[in-house]
């Protein structure tokens, strides 16, 4: 019954959910599986894209898959406690239904990036959707020249998948850089702002790739200091969120110019943002 | 065909057995309303304040429903067959211009399924209001463009002419009513409509406006332009191709549904994140984003304005934004 008509949501389980950040806006990540068979072998999305999320009776909310499809046949998502919406989710726990429907939006083009350097630039919560490329390039490893990661938070307490990048810095072939804003007891990485992290790193521009999600005033220094470093606009790709109903394009609110962010977007090289007046705002 | 006004009230009489709506007047304005069996609608009316856009996009329409605690979605029945009679070539059009968007891509179930169990039976403008602008934004007082059947008026007779299959049937259920069209009739027809084109006023030049809006974005002529604007959504509400919506999840006891209803780019709301930031937070970034929308944006994506030159944003703004004096000032910046 759901097959044509486009705003009815799939019936997913939750199977896991654990906390990254805590506090009034804690991240709660929920793995998911969808629970109708045929549903789950014909989903496929691409790192980058998002899905509505919700619960029947509050609401949808556009959340980006923070999973790579080489991960296995299930969804994660990364949220934010901050509204009705978001709110709701949290209260799931295993076993509980969460409803989704997607995949939607464009992609990271991660296949055009075969023999190229990958660097993952991210702030806060913005490494929801930059992990899929991580994990996408750690399975296909050998598609690709290398891969690092700049990622940074507030606090060490405020930065996601923890976990996960102690493990991956053991990895020989993988750079990750973790930075906090202010220092801290027992922290062992480094301690600054992201762009300028960028820029003490001064990576080189040939054949690399950069992605970078973040909150507006990281994104708009570490483009600033990108351009310093000489990457070309082509180089650089990022991802926007705005406020979203129907995740179709029908629904009008999300553009940014001509642009629907949850059709034509959320990925977007900077090539394009740059000449769209409200990218930014 | 052509169809004699007396039988009139027989033409109406044999579309009985579908929901018919038509313009009737009732306090201060003139609406779409079902028109009741052996009633018959006397279409003495400039336009009706809401478009009927209604028709194919409810002010509010429900997606489907379930009970909460459960995951059962139910959809909502859509087979009613209805014939609007009487809608305005302008609006018939814009409403052909959102189907475009409607069916990018992915196709709107709920849009398109009422678009296929309605028949649009148009009037043609006689009279056109006073902020009517249509053939400066490609439409015109005749114009077929969305509609199934259009009705011109030849003062003691109709001329109906058929624009899609559904037009034609209406013809073969009134055929023992109607007569063949002679040439005197399609002379009629001509001296009508041109009589009707030379008494549209207003006008706005369009040309280059697609392409040079975006070069515009800073340009003070977006605080000008929007100074008095109170925000209170009518221009949008009342466009017949304004088509965003919000979605919302409706509650009473146990019973629940999830409804579309119409939204505004005009409201702060409709961009707010939930971390409170605005990136359209001023009514100066909503108008230039609606204007943008209709003459741009929509032009880029899908080759056709926004716009069908109805004049109610016009006609209905209180404190008399008037988008054709928005228009001449972006020419002017151009």
């Amino acid at each position: 019954m759901t097959g044509d008509n486009p705003y009815i949501p799939y019936t997913a389980t939750v199977e896991e959910t654990w906390f990254e950040t805590g506090g009034e806006r804690s991240i709660k990540t929920f793995k998911v599986v969808l629970d109708d068979e045929t549903v789950r072998e014909n989903w496929s999305h691409r790192p980058g894209q998002c899905a509505m999320i919700g619960v029947l009776g509050v609401g949808e909310s556009m959340i980006s898959i923070s999973c790579s499809p080489t991960e296995g046949r299930f969804l994660r998502f990364s949220v934010m406690r901050m509204g009705k919406v978001t709110q709701a989710l949290h209260q799931l726990e295993p076993g509980d239904k969460m409803m989704v429907r997607g995949p939607y939006g464009s992609s990271f083009p991660v296949d055009d990036w075969h023999g190229k350097q990958i660097l993952t630039i991210g702030g806060g919560v913005g490494q929801a959707p930059l992990r899929p490329i991580v994990e996408y390039v750690r399975a296909n490893r050998d598609q690709y020249a290398g891969l690092t990661m700049i990622y940074g938070a507030r606090t060490s307490g405020d930065l996601c998948f923890k976990g996960e990048f102690e493990e991956m810095s053991k990895c020989d072939d993988l750079a990750c850089h973790l930075t906090i804003d202010v220092e801290e007891d027992d922290w062992s990485h480094n301690v600054g702002f992201v762009p300028q992290m960028l820029l003490d790193l001064n990576p080189s521009p040939e054949n690399t790739i950069v992605i970078t999600c973040g909150p507006p005033i990281m994104i708009r220094f570490v483009l600033e200091n990108l351009k310093k470093l000489g990457f070309a606009d082509e180089q650089i790709y990022t991802t926007l969120e705005n406020r979203m109903k129907c995740g179709i394009g029908k629904c009008g609110r999300c553009n940014v110019g001509g642009m629907y962010v949850c059709k034509d977007g959320p990925v977007f090289s900077y090539a394009v943002l740059k000449d769209i007046p409200e990218a930014f705002a | 065909m052509l169809l004699n006004k007396d039988k009139w009230p027989e033409f109406v009489g044999r579309l009985a057995g579908k929901k018919l709506l038509a313009p009737q007047s009732g306090g201060d304005a003139v609406r779409f309303a079902p028109v009741s069996d052996g009633e018959v609608p006397m279409l003495d009316f400039k336009n009706t304040r809401v478009p009927p856009k209604q028709a194919l996009f409810p002010q509010t329409e429900t997606m489907y429903r379930f009970q909460l605690g459960t995951e059962e979605i139910e959809l909502p029945q859509l087979d009613e067959e209805t014939i609007w009679l009487g809608v305005r070539p302008c609006d018939a059009r814009a409403m052909a211009i959102v189907e475009k968007l409607f069916r990018w891509d992915i196709d709107d179930p709920y849009y398109l399924k009422r678009r296929e169990l309605t028949t649009l039976v148009g009037l043609a403008c006689n009279e056109p209001g006073l902020n009517c602008f249509c053939p400066s934004v490609g439409g015109g007082p005749a114009s077929t463009e969305g509609l199934d059947l259009l009705m011109i008026d030849l003062d003691d007779r109709y001329l109906l002419e058929a624009i899609t299959p559904k037009g034609e049937a209406l013809l073969d259920v009134t055929g023992d009513l109607l007569d063949e069209v002679k040439a005197d009739a399609v002379k009629e027809k001509e001296k009508v409509v041109s009589a009707a084109e030379k008494k549209i006023k207003r006008t706005v030049d369009t040309e280059g406006v697609s392409a040079g809006l975006p070069g515009l974005w800073e340009d003070p002529l977006w605080r000008r332009v929007s100074a008095a604007c109170l925000g209170c959504g009518t221009c949008t509400y009342l466009c017949p191709t304004c088509h965003c919506f919000d979605i919302q999840d409706e509650t009473e006891g146990f019973e629940a549904r999830r409804c579309r209803m119409w939204d505004s780019c005009m409201f702060e709301e409709y961009t707010v994140h939930t971390s409170g930031h605005n990136p359209r937070p001023t009514r100066r970034e909503r108008t230039r984003n609606r204007i943008n929308h209709k003459y741009s944006y929509y032009v880029d994506k899908f080759a056709v304005t926004a716009c069908v030159g109805c004049g109610r944003c016009v006609n209905l703004c209180p404190v008399n934004i008037d988008i054709i004096e928005i228009l001449r000032q972006v020419k002017e910046a151009l």
